[in-house]
């Protein structure tokens, strides 16, 4: 039994089995923002006016910010494959490096955006929210359910992409081994697409 | 590790020994014994509670327990047995045992995930006890764990649900391996029709694990962002809408049922051509039934919503639907039945049990089309005919079907052969019991004894009462299966590679398996039940 | 076996116009709400965050070069979400 060929033997996992476990993956987070999706849909068809009036007290140029940011980042982190595949680590390093800049500025409007809601005493479980009409009760609860999800999603995107950063560094990512880097980015990308749908759905409701 | 003696060869039983190389085993096979021992202890907790409620049934009024304790024990019963027992079960057991032999690998595609997974199941079962012993009250709002309800009660609800959440992650885990493993995995020249049956089916469940589980997820996330923000997704007094959980609810849980019996159709599906020495009767409609099931499951959640104020029109889809859904069901009876025929048939205890998985799954399936029409369903929804019918489904249909693939597999698992005759005797217990317990609750429930309820009237008293007596030759015939399967572990005579004259590629390998079951991959050649041993003609 | 497949790469550049693509569509998304076309403003909204799911997962994560079964796949995840929702609506629609 002397078989370097398994995968528990190499240091590497093949790519395309690693890049298909990854979009598995990330199929069950688009069908768990799915199962918000649902509930956002029910109830906005339920409380359409509601929804209008609680949108207005978000603020869309955050959203419309954050969603820049957000876009911007996804290029970086698709360009940092491209440099580790043209060999310049150095190069990889930076964009990755941009790319946690820009989630750091993302989760910086996110702790401004809460903040202000706070101020106003928004959050749930609080007396304001309490006494609003049901249907924004409701909506502000998927705001920080779905956000708040989101948020998360970046933070975990962030972690994953530091450690790819420090693997690119010590060379353990390099242009023949990137599977670690691809799914990363892919999970980054996810993390984009999810707000793509979030910032139209909460931010823009006529 | 240890010098092995010339007679035992290395197998993956004996290649490291100690409990540190088992709790940190990547090997698939390691693995599955894993959650073989756990799950057995799980199913023995959860299958005790169910005779207790069957005695404090055995008569009306307060047998042995409050009605409050009742609510909490039918609660534990249906969380530990759906949650932790039969939803991993067969795919997780016989899936990580099986799978990578059968496919010609050595292993699953992502051998740490595995292990990883494990862990995560343990934590959500843990999670699962802590929440019933905790301080507080054991949760009592059934495994369904229906808003408002859950919502407002005052018992250890969040805890529950984080184990559920934790568990169906362990699920969606395993699910992603299988999924990357047959993609990835097969030996050269097994193209996907040349795949068993078994594989094939895992592939199946494990597309509804992956995709059907998170919303179940996020909708446990959202009930403890209820409890705890008070937000009011579903609660009708915040605004929300308790129908809407249940739409969430079962467009997991419904799927979920054909999580827990797709493997099991896999199984006999393997032991119907073994023990009749004769290729499967039509392989193409079993794996396009297989994945008809799988993809239909999906989208016929509502009929377990027919009286909660859906929709008139919501209710005629659903019921068509749910129609469809037996078909393919039912061209898997006529196919293990078509195998069977003219073949020459072994009737050993892996093929008793198979059989009665037929016997069991066809009434459990009949059953289900009563509850399937909303007309008479309107007429016994809640009452003993649904818990009769999913017990056939789940305990006739899942149960027996895991109990077929131990004693299908055993000789391979541990290189042993149990009694086959203290098998046999064991088997006719379970079967005696499982229809004494169980068919009188068809009748109870046609006559309105309702479910969940710990008293009851005193004209279903002799009904119970039999139910009550199935319910301890069931358990009875449980000790005797378990018994002799531990027992032989160690004691029993020594099995050769291929006691069934099976034609798979797990039969074709040392009894129990080498660590990476195959010292060169096999190529694949033909397709995979080819009987054209000597021994057959 | 380490996979020694050449892998596609993206040059700077394209990934650069993709950008330019969809910051323009977000642009535009927030013209069409400002336009208030009323009971079209939601669907002109999810059918312009569809072209951009379609634009990020083509590009920016490389679908259109990878294998076809990955396409499939992803076709289909997003074919049963949408009939997930529509059956959801058989219920709240005629409710």
């Amino acid at each position: 039994m002397s078989t370097t060929e398994h995968s528990e033997h190499s240091e590497y996992i093949d790519s395309e089995t690693g890049k298909m476990g990854m979009w598995l993956f990330l199929f069950t987070e688009i069908f768990l923002f799915g199962g918000l999706f649902i509930v956002y849909s029910v109830m906005r068809a339920k409380y359409g006016e509601d929804f209008h009036h609680g949108a207005l007290e978000l603020n869309a140029f955050i959203g419309a910010t954050n969603t820049v940011v957000l876009l911007v980042s996804s290029m970086t982190a698709a360009m940092s494959l491209t440099a580790i595949q043209k060999n310049q680590p150095k190069v990889a390093i930076a964009l990755i490096f941009s790319t946690l800049l820009l989630a750091g500025v993302f989760m910086i409007n996110k702790y401004f955006e809460y903040g202000h809601k706070f101020d106003l005493h928004l959050y749930p479980g609080s007396e304001v929210m309490r006494n609003l009409p049901k249907g924004e009760i409701m909506f502000f609860g998927l705001y920080f359910l779905m956000t708040g999800l989101h948020l998360f999603h970046v933070v975990v995107g962030g972690v994953l992409l530091t450690i790819v950063m420090l693997r690119v560094k010590s060379g353990k990512i390099n242009s023949e081994h990137f599977l670690l880097l691809e799914n990363g980015a892919l999970y980054w990308h996810l993390v984009d697409l999810i707000w793509i749908f979030l910032f139209p759905l909460l931010y823009l409701i006529t | 590790m240890n010098n092995p003696s010339p007679t035992a060869p290395l197998n993956y039983l004996n290649h490291k020994t100690g409990l540190w190389s088992w709790m940190t085993a990547t090997d698939h096979k390691r693995i599955g014994l894993l959650y073989l021992y756990s799950i057995t202890t799980f199913f023995l907790a959860a299958a005790v509670l169910g005779l207790l409620m069957k005695i404090e049934k055995v008569a009306p009024g307060e047998t042995i327990m409050t009605a409050q304790t009742y609510n909490a024990m039918f609660s534990l019963h249906g969380i530990i047995m759906i949650f932790i027992v039969v939803i991993p079960g067969l795919a997780a057991v016989f899936g990580n045992i099986c799978l990578p032999i059968m496919i010609g690998a050595k292993d699953v595609a992502f051998p740490k995930l595995n292990l990883f997974s494990y862990y995560v199941y343990i934590t959500g079962a843990i999670l699962g006890l802590y929440s019933q012993f905790a301080n507080g009250h054991s949760p009592d709002a059934g495994w369904t764990f229906y808003v408002p309800y859950s919502a407002e009660v005052n018992s250890n609800i969040i805890l529950a649900l984080m184990a559920a959440f934790t568990l169906g992650f362990a699920s969606i885990l395993t699910g992603l391996n299988f999924i990357v493993t047959i993609h990835r995995m097969r030996a050269p020249g097994m193209t996907w029709f040349r795949m068993p049956l078994f594989p094939w089916s895992l592939y199946a469940t494990a597309w509804i694990q992956l995709l059907a589980t998170p919303v179940v997820g996020i909708t446990l996330l959202m009930v403890v962002a209820e409890r705890t923000l008070h937000v009011g997704f579903f609660d009708p007094k915040l605004g929300g809408d308790p129908v809407l959980y249940q739409h969430l609810f079962w467009i997991y849980s419904h799927p979920a049922v054909y999580v827990m019996i797709l493997p099991a159709m896999g199984v006999v599906t393997e032991i119907f051509p073994t023990f009749s020495q004769k290729p499967v009767f039509g392989y193409l409609p079993i794996v396009f039934s297989s994945l008809a099931i799988a993809l239909v499951g999906y989208f016929v959640w509502g009929h377990h919503m027919y009286t909660s104020g859906m929709s008139i029109e919501s209710r005629w889809f659903f019921s068509f639907l749910t129609f469809i859904v037996a078909i393919p069901s039912a061209i898997k009876v006529f196919n293990w039945l078509s195998t069977m025929y003219g073949g020459s048939v072994d009737l050993k205890p892996p093929l008793l049990y198979a059989i009665s998985f037929i016997f069991l799954f066809t009434i459990g399936g009949f059953t289900g089309l009563i509850l399937g029409a909303v007309a008479t369903d309107v007429q016994v929804h809640n009452t003993d005919f649904v818990v009769a019918h999913f017990h056939y489904i789940i305990f006739g249909g899942m149960g027996f079907g895991f109990f077929a693939a131990m004693h299908y597999w055993y000789p391979k698992i541990y290189g042993r052969m149990y009694n086959i005759r203290w098998a046999n005797i064991a088997w006719g217990f379970l079967f005696t019991g499982f229809n004494f317990l169980y068919f009188p609750m068809f009748i109870m429930g046609i006559q309105g004894m309702p479910r969940r309820y710990y008293d009851y009237d005193p004209q279903f008293q002799m009904g119970q009462t039999i139910s009550t007596i199935g319910a301890v030759i069931l358990f009875i015939g449980l000790i005797g299966m378990i018994s002799n399967l531990v027992y032989h572990v160690r004691r029993g005579a020594i099995a050769p590679a291929n006691p069934w004259h099976g034609v798979t590629l797990e039969w074709q390998i040392p009894s129990p398996p080498p660590h990476e079951n195959f010292d060169d991959i096999p190529v694949i050649t033909r397709g995979p039940y080819v009987f054209d041993n000597p021994h057959t003609k | 076996m380490e996979n020694h497949e050449e892998s596609h790469v993206t040059s700077y550049a394209l990934n650069a116009k993709v950008l330019l693509v969809l910051l323009s569509l977000t642009v535009l998304t927030i013209l069409v709400i400002k336009l208030h076309l009323g009971a079209f403003t939601v669907a002109m909204a999810l059918f312009i965050a569809s072209i951009k799911t379609t634009i990020v997962l083509t590009y920016f994560m490389h679908l259109k070069f990878e294998k076809p079964i990955l396409r499939v796949m992803v076709g289909g995840i997003f074919a049963l979400f949408a009939i997930i929702i529509v059956i959801t609506f058989i219920d709240y629609y005629f409710r």
